[in-house]
């Protein structure tokens, strides 16, 4: 997007603001602006501190959101106790948050889609704001200070770390995790670089863009059409072009194609965040599409085909046992007869995904009290599937009268790919907590 | 004395004590984080992510895209498509050839059909419809763009020429 000057235009002086006049405002420590970059090359007119500042106010509250969730997500994995949380205990900041058991059982499903769908509606002002600041990389002399050194590394972790969120975060919503290396850890990890990297760049340019603000207008610029739009006065990073080009673009059109980019990402992803009717419109989202119109037909995270699940390990022999101070076995008929519980309850994916169905079974804290769990134990949920480890459920989960051993949904037994004959369903954990073929259930001390 | 002392360090080393303290706390935690990183995976693969993915969106990506609205430029000052009106027509189709770029980067695995061994896994479904989607929507974009564009040239037209 960058612009240079039609052949018509070509006539149009080009000194007439590269050449600086003494008159010409310069740093605060009176040295001479920085020669931008090689001249001709970057050349946009509507480059400037202004823009980078609102580009980088306008990512300032959409990354807060994102990294909060990130770690509202973290900590729903339960990494205190082990299990399969994306980090483990150690080597990690404390968990600082719960659902609280009076939040309704979509709070996280909301956290999680708000994460994934924002990481994605934020790309496109990421992608603006990077070529905002592209003459800075071919600034010369490169560095002018330590200072500046310092600024520089940090910057390219920066970008890079930003880099590395967002293509992590998007192939593992598309593909799963097929990377050559962990993509928790090298996500979450990968969250406190660009984090910390980030808030120190945003202090350090706060004068800049207080600046900015003072001199341009808070939305002064964006009053502007594309006959008002001047470049900027020169300054002192460099950001505007020494030799502008006539303006093909005004800013607000600029943001305008920006902010169009993130409300079509929005609007052909979020359905399978919101589901319902909107699961259809979600075109390219990868759950926008629902294969059926009956009770079962909601998304899986995986089909029962994939897990190996076979009719031997369902079928007539299955039982649910149940362990704590006494072990007790039940068919699902057994099951069936029990006081039953219906709850509307949500799957959430981490992957940003979530569908809400209603769930019937019995109360995972009725079982517990059957088996005589005892107090404070961690529960182990076991599935029927090959190589599956045990889920760990934490007893402020599996005590919430909410959690379920759900044996039906929408009023028919659920499916194979749902986790027939029996499935966890608990509110506000991640998707992966609401173990599918279910056949052991063991409550042990801590 | 002491003022002496700190402007002895800004000269030497460009910035504040601040600014060198922030940043030495903020490369520890970033060491510590690279740390982690690497212990549990390839570190080739990671650091071939790491400044592959930069060096790839500076030096790659953003001359292609400076390059390809060039060559768009180029184009459209040859055609005789200047109207009365002064409109001109270069943004309607920026703005539908970016977010539809856009499209493609986010969801390339899924309108490829390259994940679709994956999303297979889940659906029990091969992928079939997001390249039909996604060139949907880029016509839908491109149309919409230029229904404005047209609306634009006839609202202009319509007011006396000056």
């Amino acid at each position: 997007m960058s612009v240079t000057k039609s052949p018509s235009q070509r006539r149009t002086p080009v000194d007439r603001v590269s050449g600086r006049s003494p008159d010409l405002p310069s740093d605060a420590e009176g040295r001479a602006p920085l020669e931008p970059s090689p001249r001709g090359l970057w050349r946009s007119p509507i480059r400037g501190p202004w823009l980078t500042s609102f580009l980088g106010t306008l990512l300032v509250p959409g990354i807060t959101v994102i990294a909060l969730t990130g770690f509202i997500d973290h900590w729903a994995h339960y990494p205190q106790l082990g299990g399969d949380a994306p980090v483990g205990p150690g080597a990690d900041i404390p968990v600082l948050f719960h659902f609280p058991a009076s939040w309704p059982s979509w709070s996280y499903a909301v956290a999680q889609g708000t994460h994934v769908t924002l990481g994605l509606v934020v790309f496109p002002i990421v992608l603006a704001k990077l070529w905002s600041v592209m003459p800075k990389l071919f600034q010369r002399p490169m560095v002018r200070s330590l200072a500046g050194a310092v600024e520089r590394i940090s910057l390219l972790g920066l970008v890079a770390s930003v880099l590395v969120e967002f293509v992590t975060g998007t192939l593992d919503m598309e593909q799963g995790t097929s990377f050559g290396f962990n993509f928790n850890t090298v996500h979450y990890y990968g969250a406190w670089i660009f984090g910390v990297l980030f808030v120190l760049h945003a202090c350090i340019k706060l004068p800049v863009v207080r600046r900015a603000y003072r001199e341009r207008g808070v939305l002064k610029p964006l009053m502007q059409g594309l006959a008002q739009t001047k470049p900027e006065p020169p300054d002192e990073g460099g950001l505007v072009a020494s030799n502008p080009a006539a303006p093909t673009i005004s800013r607000r059109g600029l943001l305008a194609m920006v902010g169009g980019a993130s409300l079509s990402i929005l609007g052909v992803q979020v359905g399978e965040s919101i589901g319902g009717p909107l699961r259809s419109v979600a075109l390219l989202a990868p759950r926008g599409r629902v294969f059926g119109t009956g009770p079962n037909d909601f998304p899986v995270t995986h089909t029962a085909a994939w897990a190996q699940i076979s009719s031997r390990m369902t079928g007539a022999d299955w039982r649910l046992t149940v362990v704590g101070a006494r072990t007790v076995s039940f068919t699902r008929e057994q099951l069936l007869a029990m006081p039953q519980s219906s709850r509307t309850l949500t799957i959430a994916c981490t992957d940003g995904w979530s569908t809400t169905q209603l769930w019937t079974g019995v109360s995972l804290a009725t079982l517990a009290r059957l088996a005589g769990a005892p107090g404070g134990a961690i529960l182990r949920a076991v599935s029927v599937q090959p190589g599956q480890a045990p889920q760990i459920i934490s007893p402020a989960l599996y005590r919430d009268e909410r959690s379920l051993l759900a044996l039906r949904v929408n009023g028919v037994d659920i499916s194979l790919d749902h986790g027939y004959p029996a499935r966890v369903i608990m509110p506000n954990v991640p998707g992966n907590f609401n173990t599918k073929w279910v056949h052991e259930l063991r409550f042990e001390a801590a | 004395m002491r003022s002496r002392l700190r402007l002895g360090f800004r000269r030497r080393y460009g910035a504040g004590a601040l600014h060198l303290i922030a940043h030495l706390l903020g490369f520890a935690v970033v060491a510590f984080a690279l740390d982690r990183i690497f212990s549990g995976g390839d570190v080739k693969q990671l650091v071939i992510w790491y400044l592959g993915f930069a060096i790839a969106h500076d030096l790659v990506f953003v001359p292609a895209y400076t390059g390809l609205d060039r060559l768009l430029r180029a184009t459209l000052s040859r055609l005789p498509l200047r109207t009365r009106a002064g409109l001109p027509v270069i943004n309607h189709v920026r703005a539908p050839a970016v977010i539809s770029a856009l499209l493609l980067i986010i969801y390339f695995p899924l309108i490829t059909g390259q994940n679709d061994g994956w999303y297979f896994q889940y659906s029990g479904h091969h992928v079939t419809h997001y390249l039909r989607n996604w060139l949907l929507i880029t016509a839908v974009l491109f149309l919409g763009s230029g229904l404005i564009y047209a609306a634009r040239v006839a609202r202009a037209r319509s007011r006396p020429a000056h």
